[in-house]
């Protein structure tokens, strides 16, 4: 079966979001939507992930705890994970190597942290906004023991991204599924990079705003709707 | 010049096997976004870069680079060192930044 897809949401926990961003807000807009599974991916953090799950809880939608990892070489990875506790897992090894420095949210903005209600429990003081010291291949080895799964975010960007940043994609690295951004034309951006067309490719907002979730316009197939088969469809 | 003129500067360090040292530098680039690097840096060029992934060694393979230069001591994956040994690739490491590489450059004649 196909469903709906967006794997790509950031909430008001990332310096850039919206502080509109909230679990409620995010949720029910994709139930709106008719979104049949998001990911929750906020920059190098996955703090909001639980809340947004809770909020999902009684409702036809599958929420993915997830992250937007920066690497050492500032490639952007989305990476999704099975449960949330292999989320907060992967995120105590993200916070260690975080730079030791303090958002500013003068200049990057807010990290708001909610709780299912959405009311603001606290602010992260992290700067999110950093590389985290951690290379490529060494995201690809800790999420793989994770049962988790990487995916190249927005690689037809000329910044932040696996083949802006590292000219192509390693021969190395399992990778089956890579994203494209909203306003990416699949066809033309597959003709222009013709080495492209044995991966899958995965459409998302990268929603800084409500407004910036997909409606039902980006699929996959899977042989049920549920996680597992998802992640079976991704990986 | 010769890669081998720099390495034998103090401050520049080979982190590869010396057979590729006798290589000609005939100019330089400085960029880290491989992408860019792919579409600009010209052949014989010693390219100065703070990636040390392994798709570097690519790009130099493929440009026929003459050498990689890390600046700022930065650690560089043995992964990335033993390919390039199998691709004949330079790897020199220093702790200058990018203009000092550049003004020891200018100063050997590039």
């Amino acid at each position: 079966m196909k469903i709906a897809i967006d794997f790509h949401i950031h909430t008001a926990l990332s310096p850039c979001a919206d502080e509109d961003m909230t679990p409620n807000n995010i949720v029910n807009m994709s139930v709106l939507k008719g979104l049949d599974a998001i990911a929750i991916t906020d920059h190098n953090s996955v703090e909001n992930c639980k809340a947004c799950m809770q909020v999902a809880q009684n409702k036809d939608i599958i929420i993915i705890p997830g992250i937007e990892l920066q690497t050492k070489e500032e490639v952007h990875l989305i990476c999704l994970f099975k449960d949330i506790e292999s989320a907060i897992i992967f995120q105590k090894l993200v916070y260690n190597k975080l730079p030791n420095k303090e958002n500013i949210p003068e200049i990057f903005g807010r990290q708001l942290l909610f709780d299912a209600q959405d009311r603001i429990i606290s602010e992260n003081n992290k700067m999110l906004i950093a590389s985290v010291n951690i290379t490529l291949n060494e995201v690809f080895y800790e999420i793989n023991k994770l049962n988790g799964i990487v995916i190249p975010a927005h690689i037809d960007r000329s910044s932040y991204s696996l083949i802006g940043n590292l000219g192509f994609i390693p021969n190395e690295l399992q990778i089956r599924t890579l994203e494209v951004s909203k306003n990416c034309n699949i066809n033309k951006f597959l003709e222009k990079h013709k080495n492209l067309n044995k991966y899958q490719i995965i459409q998302s907002s990268d929603a800084h705003y409500l407004w910036d979730i997909l409606e039902r316009e980006s699929y996959i197939e899977v042989a049920t709707k549920n996680i597992d088969s998802i992640f079976e469809a991704l990986k | 010049m010769k890669v081998n003129d720099l390495i034998k500067k103090e401050n520049f360090k080979l982190l590869t096997d010396n057979q590729t040292i006798s290589k000609e530098i005939k100019g330089v680039y400085c960029c880290d976004l491989l992408s860019w690097v792919m579409a600009n840096a010209k052949a014989g060029d010693a390219w100065i870069t703070v990636q040390t992934h392994m798709n570097i060694v690519a790009v130099a393979s493929l440009l026929e680079i003459s050498c990689i230069i890390i600046p700022e001591s930065i650690d560089v994956d043995m992964d990335t060192i033993n390919k390039a040994n199998e691709e004949n690739i330079p790897i020199i490491s220093t702790d200058l930044n990018s203009y000092g590489i550049f003004c020891i450059l200018h100063d050997l004649g590039l």
